[in-house]
């Protein structure tokens, strides 16, 4: 009847899912999330001189319901913890988590009891970027990694069917209790 | 006084209100300084703390012995070094032992460099490169394989023998160390290149 079954299969949807992608990696509003020195360099990515507006992301939203990505920039203490959290459920969906920095991805040298050991630990985190704290390139290197996955997310059942997916790899992941060596938090 | 003729210091004159538009007005002429970074990559220092490189002596041996310090220096705790002996069959590194394990966690390692001043025989060195943002925890951990230079003109993957000088005698380690192995020896580069060709051609049969 329609086109969709003239064309082959997985067509149509593949050419949506692109181009949604491509549309949603083109305007990446981050919310300001700056908690310690990461912070300054993330606003020096924000200025002239590398200019994130480049990438279409230069307004950094103090709102979270204007925004659909966050740069954790900084360590994120105990207390910090269910801010971000609740900062994170604010955002619309979709929206991504950049974990910018060595604190914010996994503590860092702040191995103590008042650092959260990894934002992950609080909000699903699709892109580590390591440094201490990292340059603006590395910044801009990890945002452009973030495009590119982003410009792969699956839509509709196949977004449900990914999500199914990474829930089942997750369960079936060994706790990071029975973790040996560097892996262990 | 003769200042208290003139204008007083803190008072602004009529223009100040739209002084700060000329600031405006005259960048407008300016070039922008702007870097375009993923297509024009603009090099860094070249003492710029990057990726960590683990270095090997001109015949390819490993430079690292396996001793932890780099470990034990590390105020992040994002080194993890398991040290083995060297035999006379396999033969990483010059002397006795070489770094079996060795791994960084770059979601620890804070790019400070205490790891590059403790290393001993200078194996441990960092490179300029800082791309390394990735998708998973587990991927950031860098094992040896990925941390180790690339082979250069004239080495030969370890394990093998020590160098062997143009009387057949096999250098010591002090040699080594001293920088008097200048690359493989002809017999082990020749071996390497038998052992290429022996094996581009059993591809070769079992592709056709």
């Amino acid at each position: 009847m329609g086109i969709e079954e003239k064309v082959p299969s997985g067509f149509l949807l593949s050419t949506v899912e692109g181009l949604a992608g491509y549309m949603r990696k083109g305007s990446l509003w981050p919310a300001t999330f700056g908690l310690a020195c990461c912070a300054i360099e993330m606003m020096a990515t924000g200025a002239g001189r590398y200019d994130l507006a480049r990438f279409g992301m230069e307004v950094f939203r103090a709102s979270p319901r204007q925004a659909d990505l966050m740069i954790v920039a900084g360590r994120v203490s105990q207390k910090m913890a269910p801010v971000l959290r609740q900062i994170y459920d604010q955002m619309p969906n979709p929206k991504w988590v950049l974990s910018m920095g060595v604190c914010a991805s996994s503590g860092g040298m702040f191995n103590n009891y008042a650092i959260v050991q990894g934002v992950d630990h609080v909000v699903p985190v699709d892109i580590y970027l390591p440094g201490c704290p990292p340059r603006p390139e590395m910044l801009m290197d990890a945002i452009i990694k973030l495009h590119e996955e982003i410009q792969k997310t699956p839509l509709g059942v196949d977004r449900v069917a990914a999500a199914r997916a990474a829930e089942e790899a997750a369960l079936k992941a060994l706790p990071t209790i029975e973790m040996k060596g560097l892996l262990r938090p | 006084m003769a200042a208290s003729k003139g204008k007083k210091p803190g008072k602004p004159g009529p223009l100040a209100s739209v002084a700060g538009f000329g600031t405006t007005f005259g960048t407008m002429f300016k070039k922008p300084n702007t870097e375009q970074y993923p297509e024009e990559k603009v090099p860094t220092q070249l003492r710029f703390h990057g990726r960590h490189q683990l270095n090997r002596h001109p015949d390819g041996l490993e430079k690292c012995i396996g001793c932890e310090l780099c470990a034990w220096a590390c105020p992040a705790d994002a080194i993890y070094v398991e040290g083995a002996d060297n035999t006379e069959e396999e033969r990483f590194s010059p002397g006795e032992r070489y770094g079996r394990v060795y791994q960084i966690n770059y979601l620890r390692c804070i790019l400070c460099g205490l790891c590059i001043e403790a290393c001993p025989t200078r194996a441990l060195t960092m490179t300029n490169e800082y791309e390394l943002a990735d998708t998973s925890r587990e991927s950031l951990i860098y094992t040896k394989d990925r941390l180790l230079a690339p082979l250069a003109e004239g080495m030969v993957p370890p394990p093998h023998r020590m160098y062997e000088d143009a009387s057949g005698r096999e250098v010591t380690e002090k040699e080594y160390y001293r920088g008097e192995v200048p690359r493989a020896d002809d017999d082990l580069l020749g071996q390497m290149l038998a052992a290429a060709k022996a094996a581009d051609e059993n591809a070769a049969e079992v592709s056709s």
